[in-house]
């Protein structure tokens, strides 16, 4: 069974707690919290003890309530923040025998920019709002080693054109730009090196719903040509059944229940999963 | 009221400090080293990063130069070498020959630094990352990592909006093949001059607190991308209107009079000798 597929990311016991943690909230096994919080100590378990894999081409949906540490792990997998323990592998990085979380900063920034792109909720966090949006996509590009303009120009305008930004837009900066282009931006970045993994941290919220649909139609058109792997986190179960084969529900830090999208919808097992899809309007 | 300075203004300890700082600056080229900035009789930003720098290392035989955008007689240069010789006694010239440290804003003079001698450069913005990141302690991380995405997307954005790489002065440069560094507002017709120069090059920002250098036979590379290769000022076909020299850096003057422009050479020193038959 050795060279059964192999995952493109794979994530092992994944932990991210902030503080120190104390005597009575290790040793009990998570008995004394209320929820993810240790009222001796007020250590916070953002993400406990989280493994998953990602298969190539594959939409894998992460869902959850606010807090329950959806975005904390994407955080982690982006290294945007250290995590408290665990491992994780790329397939494409050092034929992912090594564990990326142990990596040195520079090799970290390596992997950043050449097998991930991540799609922020907030725009400002994943673009330069002054500088251009061409220059938005090229800092991705100059960041993998391209020293090239007109390439870099080229792949630019060919990103931007296929998220319909209009080509006499490009050299405008996305600050003056609508929130659903802005988000737009963000994805033809994330895009720009051809990713293996690209990772959608609620990529939808907040945007109006003919907007939403033309992202999400977008994130899927690209998904299907590129065949790359994504991963998405979201509370719109409805996005969710949309998008992703395969879904992982977290509660209070953990994974509750994993498994097709659509068997998690219809037949929920775990009691909270049960309370998300029944309060799902339809 | 007559104040008896110690040697060079400065007490003893304090030159130490400045010159500890520079120590280390030498070791690792183009990388900055933070310094404790003296208070000084004129204010920051006025060129006390680099009449520190002179003042800690100015001895007694030493022969002084200094000049401000390539002019010895200018108010900036005139009141520096005020401060220096009337803490220090020493010797004033204008000839680079005699110099052996030259304190210059903004200009690498058009003849040629020999071995031995010391280039003080002043430095208004020490940071070439400052531009695209605010923070310090994000940039020292950049730095540490040889991360120098920004300066690359701050040349290309330039070649977005203007068609070509449009830094005036301050074109940003790789040392040794591992510090992006900023040359100080020297316009881009001096970044060669930076290369394997056979003189010592110190960078002061009194401001910022930093001190960086560039060691002689150093190489110092200006930044460009493969399609859009480094280009300094072009004077084709011009020529100083008072000594007629070609291929210098020319200041660029209207003549109110007439409305022509007219072409006269930068360094001030240099037209001089030319014309005094001295070149």
């Amino acid at each position: 069974m050795k060279d059964f597929e192999q995952p493109v990311l794979r994530v092992s016991h994944l932990n991210k707690q902030y503080g120190k943690g104390c005597a009575s909230c290790r040793d009990a096994g998570g008995m004394v919290l209320n929820k993810n919080f240790c009222p001796v100590c007020a250590t916070v378990y953002a993400c406990r003890d989280i493994t998953f894999e990602v298969y190539a081409g594959e939409i894998l949906g992460v869902v959850g309530e606010s807090g329950s540490g959806k975005s904390t792990l994407m955080q982690c997998l982006y290294f945007d923040q250290k995590v408290s323990g665990g491992e994780a592998y790329i397939s494409s990085y050092k034929s992912g025998r090594e564990n990326i979380f142990t990596e040195s900063s520079q090799q970290k920034r390596y992997i950043r920019n050449r097998m991930m792109g991540k799609v922020y909720q907030n725009p400002v966090l994943g673009l330069k709002m002054d500088f251009s949006s061409i220059g938005n996509i090229a800092e991705k590009l100059i960041a993998a080693g391209n020293r090239n303009v007109r390439e870099m120009e080229a792949r630019g305008k060919e990103l931007l054109e296929h998220v319909n930004i209009p080509v006499y837009r490009i050299k405008e900066a996305p600050r003056n730009f609508s929130g659903g282009m802005q988000q737009r931006v963000q994805i033809a970045k994330a895009l720009s090196n051809n990713p293996p993994l690209l990772l959608l941290d609620e990529v939808t919220t907040g945007l109006d719903l003919s907007v939403q649909a033309s992202v999400l139609d977008l994130i899927k058109q690209i998904q299907r040509r590129l065949k790359i792997s994504v991963l998405i986190v979201s509370h719109d179960l409805g996005v969710i059944r949309m998008l992703a084969d395969r879904t992982i529900v977290i509660l209070d830090g953990r994974i509750v229940e994993q498994g097709l999208t659509d068997q998690i919808l219809e037949d929920p097992q775990h009691g909270y999963t049960q309370q998300l899809v029944q309060s799902l309007l339809v | 009221m007559k104040i008896e300075y110690n040697f060079a203004f400065f007490d003893e300890g304090s030159k130490r400090e400045i010159r500890r700082a520079t120590l280390k600056a030498i070791a690792i080229p183009g990388y900055q080293v933070p310094f404790a900035s003296r208070e000084m009789p004129i204010a920051r930003g006025w060129g006390t990063g680099g009449l520190q720098l002179t003042l800690s290392l100015v001895g007694k035989e030493d022969v002084i130069k200094v000049i401000d955008q390539g002019s010895d007689e200018s108010v900036n240069a005139v009141n520096i070498k005020k401060l220096i010789t009337a803490t220090t006694g020493i010797n004033v010239t204008e000839a680079m020959e005699e110099a052996t440290i030259i304190q210059s804003r903004h200009r690498i003079p058009e003849v040629p630094l020999r071995e031995g001698q010391i280039l003080v450069l002043q430095v208004p913005l020490p940071e070439p990352l400052r531009y695209y990141e605010p923070s310090e302690y994000e940039t020292k991380k950049l730095h540490g990592e040889k991360e120098y995405s920004g300066v690359w997307l701050m040349l290309f954005e330039q070649i977005m909006s203007y068609g070509n790489m449009s830094t005036g002065a301050d074109h940003p440069v790789m040392v040794h093949d591992r510090y992006v560094m900023a040359p100080s507002p020297i316009p881009r017709f001096d970044n060669p001059r930076l290369n394997c120069s056979k003189a010592l090059i110190l960078f002061g920002a009194g401001r910022e607190k930093k001190v960086y250098a560039v060691p002689p036979h150093t190489g110092v590379i200006s930044l460009a991308f493969e399609d859009f290769p480094f280009q300094t000022e072009s004077f084709r076909n011009k020529s100083c209107r008072l000594c007629g020299a070609k291929g210098v850096y020319l200041d660029e003057i209207e003549d109110q009079a007439t409305g022509k422009t007219i072409y006269q050479c930068n360094d001030t020193s240099f037209c001089m000798s030319r014309l005094n038959g001295k070149i």
